[in-house]
């Protein structure tokens, strides 16, 4: 689907496939929620999650909503409003299978896919039972080792390269460039994924490109192939320098999803809500 | 003077003690990065760079002010496989006695009875930070296991794994032990104030060695008192507002 063709996120929801690997970024760097809440109520299915590398409420919320069927995550936490009990049930229960993973070896799998390159090497990792439940994850030899050091184990990752990468930023031109000023990560996300959805407060009608001193913080459209307004759309978390989270509702929030039909009535609450002014 | 005197009449909170511990054990770093929901930790190196004229320097994650990275999620990660950061630290639901640290749950992997948010960057930042400070708050069996029921990340490797890093100390509400890579074992320093030695014994799952006598852990002068209620509270405030609405005395 080409960016003409996607004018609203319902638009963007539909250009997500039910199977899709979804890379989303972590909960302080621009989460789409605006994006998320029309992905579940389209019913989104079987999503493989990858989380740039942690996630909270958004995979919390698309687990609760039996849009998981893979995740890859090196955490997934409410931080300090605590543990997030749909992403707990589902673990106990056996609903989602797991890819328990370290912050570093999901951005060096991101590079690599940006690289174009299958795998890429990492330190540390070796004996820890990450590895043991990562059968995709192999041990290699340095062949740059000397000769003489009798070896020098290194763990290889397989690129990750997402399907869609989505998350929410507070700039884009007309031409669909993406302002995302220091978050990086959410460049390399950009430049692994095949197609990347973005949702941004607000759209200026100057090229960002054209000054020096933004450029640098601009994923350039080459790499996007859809941009929506979505005011407020990170909420009920927050964007970066714009506004924070909504502490009411994440009070509210992670009391409710304690239960099965708690977590139902949030969800179907959240789902009708108009997203809330940021204050 | 007022500092000075206010800080006479108000002895250290529990969490100024450990402040104050995790700022002697930064001595000599050139660069100590701090990771998420780490308030205790974060206060102790800035407190560690205002007493020591700035060095080391300190990145604190989620900080605008106190925070050198530019490079996105990956940069803590690369700066610390080139050597740029001496300390670090890292916390887990059960740490055992040979410094295995688990942040992932408990019972059998994956469908967990317990579990937690998840590994983190603990499996490599254990690697190739050479001080991990492993703090922890909660001094109970239930934390301070013989064996971690999931290993995030481990406390020692076999020769020929590349690993400049490792656990340096485990500082807790009862007590500081160091880390013996040697020996692959913990050795208590000190028992903090008003806890004793039996106390610690009752509640850490693991055996560990100990001096004949053992010291109680030192605490903050007058001057390094107002140094935390004063420049490191409104340090640390930007990023955890809400901790140092209690973990400091109020009025002071």
């Amino acid at each position: 689907m080409s960016a003409c063709q996607i004018r609203d996120l319902d638009d963007l929801a539909a250009a997500i496939p039910d199977g899709a690997k979804l890379a989303v970024s972590a909960d302080y760097s621009g989460p789409a929620m605006a994006a998320t809440r029309a992905l579940i109520r389209r019913r989104v299915r079987n999503l493989h999650l990858v989380c740039v590398p942690v996630s909270g409420l958004q995979a919390e919320l698309l687990i609760g909503a039996g849009a998981v069927d893979v995740i890859e995550t090196s955490a997934v936490t409410l931080g300090e409003y605590g543990a997030a009990p749909r992403f707990v049930a589902a673990v106990r229960r056996g609903k989602i299978t797991l890819k328990d993973a370290t912050c570093p070896a999901i951005h060096a799998a991101l590079q690599a896919a940006a690289k174009g390159l299958p795998f890429m090497p990492l330190r540390g990792i070796l004996g820890s039972d990450l590895l043991k439940h990562r059968p995709d994850w192999k041990v290699i030899e340095n062949p740059f080792a000397p000769g003489d050091s009798g070896g020098d184990p290194i763990v290889a990752l397989p690129a990750i390269k997402p399907d869609v990468a989505l998350f929410h930023a507070p700039l884009a031109d007309r031409d669909g460039n993406v302002f995302i000023g220091r978050h990086r990560e959410l460049m390399t996300m950009a430049h692994a994924a095949t197609q990347t959805l973005i949702t941004v407060e607000e759209i200026s009608e100057t090229n960002l490109l054209e000054d020096e001193r933004f450029a640098a913080g601009v994923i350039p459209a080459l790499y996007i192939s859809g941009v929506v307004e979505a005011r407020s759309g990170a909420w009920p978390l927050g964007l970066w320098n714009a506004y924070g989270e909504d502490e009411a509702f994440l009070r509210r929030y992670v009391a409710a999803a304690k239960t099965d039909a708690g977590f139902a009535d949030v969800l179907a609450r959240w789902l009708g809500e108009p997203a809330m002014a940021a204050e | 003077m007022n500092a000075t005197l206010c800080s006479e009449a108000v002895a250290p909170t529990r969490q100024e003690l450990l402040i104050f511990t995790i700022a002697g054990l930064l001595a000599g770093c050139r660069h100590v990065a701090v990771g998420a929901a780490s308030p205790i930790p974060g206060a102790g190196a800035l407190l560690e760079r205002a007493r020591s004229n700035g060095t080391p320097r300190v990145s604190v994650l989620g900080s605008t002010r106190n925070n050198f990275f530019t490079n996105g999620g990956v940069e803590l990660f690369d700066c610390a496989a080139q050597g740029r950061i001496d300390a670090f630290f890292l916390g887990g639901g059960q740490i055992d006695g040979s410094g295995n640290v688990n942040l992932v749950g408990t019972g059998s992997y994956p469908s967990t009875e317990v579990r937690w948010p998840g590994s983190f960057g603990s499996a490599y930042l254990y690697f190739l930070v050479p001080r991990v400070i492993l703090f922890r708050e909660e001094h109970t069996r239930r934390v301070l296991v013989e064996r971690v029921d999931f290993i995030s990340a481990p406390g020692t490797s076999e020769k020929g794994i590349y690993r400049p890093g490792g656990p340096h100390a485990l500082l807790t509400n009862l007590a500081l032990f160091d880390y013996d890579r040697e020996r692959r074992r913990f050795r208590l320093r000190s028992v903090h104030p008003g806890h004793g030695i039996e106390e610690v014994l009752d509640n850490t799952g693991f055996a560990f060695d100990r001096p004949d006598t053992v010291p109680q852990t030192p605490l903050p002068d007058h001057e390094t008192l107002a140094l935390i209620r004063g420049r490191v509270r409104d340090e640390i405030g930007e990023v955890y507002p809400r901790f140092v609405e209690t973990a400091f005395p109020s009025g002071v």
